[in-house]
Order: C-alpha cells, then structure tokens, then sequence
C-alpha cells in the first residue's frame, strides 16, 4: 500500500490510532479492578472504535474502489498501520493503561478541536462527534493519573513508572511531515506541531496536581506512522484478525 | 479498592419528571460517582440527568416498624381522591 492520496494517508492515521488503542483498552474488559471500571473502560473503547470506523470508512471512500472500514482493519499487516507507537504499547498494570490515555486524550481532544473546523464537511462532522467523547476519555484519564499519583505510596510509584517510560512514545504525536504539511498548506487541518506546547503545558499542570515529575526530555521513538512498528502490534493484530485470517468473510 | 464507599444513583430519563432510583455503586468521591454512574446506568441513552447520594446518608425506615407506619393508611379509602373527575388540562398529577 505505496503513494496513498495525503487526505487518505492522514485518514488512516487518525483510524488507527483509535482502532488500536480502542482495542488495547477492550483487553481490559472482565479484568478491571473493579466493575464500574470495566464498564468505563468498555465505553472509551467502544468510543474509539465507532471513530475508527467513522474515519477508515472515509479513508476507504474517498479511495474509491470496494475498501471500506473492515477491510483496513482486517486485511493490512503491522506493516500498513498507520498508528502511532504510543496507543500499540502493552496495558501493563492500572496506571500504565490510565497514563498512556492521558497522553493520548490530551493529544486526541486538541487535534479533534482543530479538525472540527476543517473545510471537508466529512471530516468535520466526524471530529465534532469526536471531540465529545474525547472530552470525557481526558476527564476519566486525568482524574485516574491525579488520584494515582496523590494516592498511596505504590499508586505513586507505578504511575511515575508509567509517566517516565512512555514519555518516549510522545514525540511521534506532534512530528510533522510532508503529508500533514500538505494538508495543513490546503487548509485540511492545523499543523500538529503547534499543539504540542500547549499540550506539553496542560500536561505539567496535570502531573504537578498528581505530585508526579515531569519526565525529562530524552530521545523519541519515531516510526509508527510510516508503518515500522513495534513487536507488540503483530501480536495484537494476530488476536484482532484471527476471524478473517482463518476464516476469510465468514458471516454469521 | 474495596473500600470505596458506596453511592446510591438516582437517574433523570428522558421524559421522566422526577430522578429515579436505578441501583447502586462504589467511588471514591463525588465526581467519581457521577462518572461512573453515568459509565455504568446511561449506556443506552437512559438519562438526562444524575444524582448520587453517599448511601450513608439515606434515612430508611425499619423494616419492623412496617405495622404501625402503614398499617393505619389501609382502612381509609377515603383519602384515595378516585371520587373526582380530573379534568385532561390538569395534565400530569
């Protein structure tokens, strides 16, 4: 899958990061600690996954041909997601999920407020949906990572975990390249690189509220949307698409 | 996580005029109760509206005292107002 039109491209993107962390978070459901999270963590799940289809869908419209949502879920390889490193990562304990939100909703709520004033109907009506929810995923993430920070002396210590070993899937978030540089030139969207201090600022008011440091600045991973991955995504696309890989457009 | 206290929901649907009891949860606090409440109770577009009340706080009455706080309400029919015509405009009592 070489040379795709940059709207499309960019499309692909903003599904896969919701297709995949949508269904990191559904590996939580019947294990949350407690049965209200469960049901919580169900609902941001099934939240992104109605994103994903919303926007693969697009991406497969506006390609033309017979591609629709399920086909980019189910019959790409590791190789052609689009997703950034960050949303791919293991759920790991409690807070490891609840801090890779928080990165991820500040993130999500900021790009979404911009595309909503994107030119293309589609797209903004897709981000005006999204937005919605994305405001309350960040409620949920920012409220978990300030009570696990300000809890006990474990909640603290495994969330200063979290907040420090993540921090290098961060950069990727806010790269720019030639595609979104094409498409903000077009007036598509607003270039990801301006949001990042704004993000950075919300973030430390966030991690000081939950008595956590902030991380230092180190190296970034870089890759995921240029399709080169980290290990755990084959994994996790093994158990995604298992269905269709062993069964091809089974129905039921 | 056990120790969460538990809340009492109260939910507002739709075209409901008065908060309804729909079940109970734990949070820590109130802003927890309320985003669970509505995690757990308004999934399928159920409210408009949530309350959430530290079960704590709820007086009940006891559940022996059943004889003389409602016993005495069962032999008067006249209170029941099934004697009148309520005229359509009236609308909800």
């Amino acid at each position: 899958m070489t040379a795709n039109d940059p709207t499309v491209e960019f499309l692909l993107r903003l599904g896969d990061n919701c297709l995949i962390l949508g269904h990191r978070l559904s590996e939580w459901v019947g294990h949350a600690p407690v049965l209200e999270e469960d049901l919580g963590l169900a609902n941001v799940s099934l939240d992104l996954l109605g994103q994903a289809q919303n926007w693969l869908g697009l991406a497969g419209d506006i390609q033309g041909g017979d591609r629709d949502a399920d086909w980019f879920a189910y019959r790409r390889d590791a190789g052609e997601f689009r997703n950034a490193l960050l949303v791919e990562q293991p759920n790991g304990d409690f807070a490891r999920t609840m801090v890779r939100q928080l990165y991820f909703d500040l993130w999500h709520v900021m790009l979404l407020e911009g595309l909503e004033q994107a030119p293309d109907e589609r797209i903004a009506g897709i981000a005006a949906k999204a937005y919605k929810e994305a405001r309350y995923h960040l409620e949920r993430s920012r409220d978990w990572v300030i009570r696990l920070g300000d809890g006990t002396e474990e909640s603290h210590r495994r969330t200063q975990e979290a907040v420090d070993e993540l921090w290098i899937f961060t950069g990727e978030l806010f790269e720019s390249d030639e595609i979104e540089a094409a498409l903000a030139d077009q007036g598509v969207i607003v270039g990801s690189g301006r949001i990042a201090a704004v993000w950075k600022e919300r973030l430390a008011g966030i991690l000081a509220e939950a008595t956590l440091t902030f991380p230092q600045e180190n190296w970034m991973r870089r890759g995921g949307r240029r399709g080169i991955h980290s290990e755990h995504l084959g994994y996790l696309l093994a158990e995604m698409q298992f269905l269709q890989r062993a069964y091809p457009d089974a129905r039921w | 996580m056990n120790e969460m206290p538990l809340w009492e929901i109260f939910i507002r649907s739709q075209h409901g005029l008065a908060h309804k009891h729909v079940g109970s949860l734990h949070a820590s606090d109130a802003e927890m109760a309320i985003n669970n409440a509505r995690d757990v109770y308004t999934r399928r577009n159920e409210g408009v509206s949530i309350w959430a009340v530290r079960s704590t706080d709820i007086v009940a009455s006891a559940p022996g005292d059943k004889g003389p706080l409602f016993e005495p309400a069962n032999s008067k029919a006249y209170r029941h107002p099934t004697f009148y015509d309520i005229p359509d405009e009236v609308g909800h009592m």
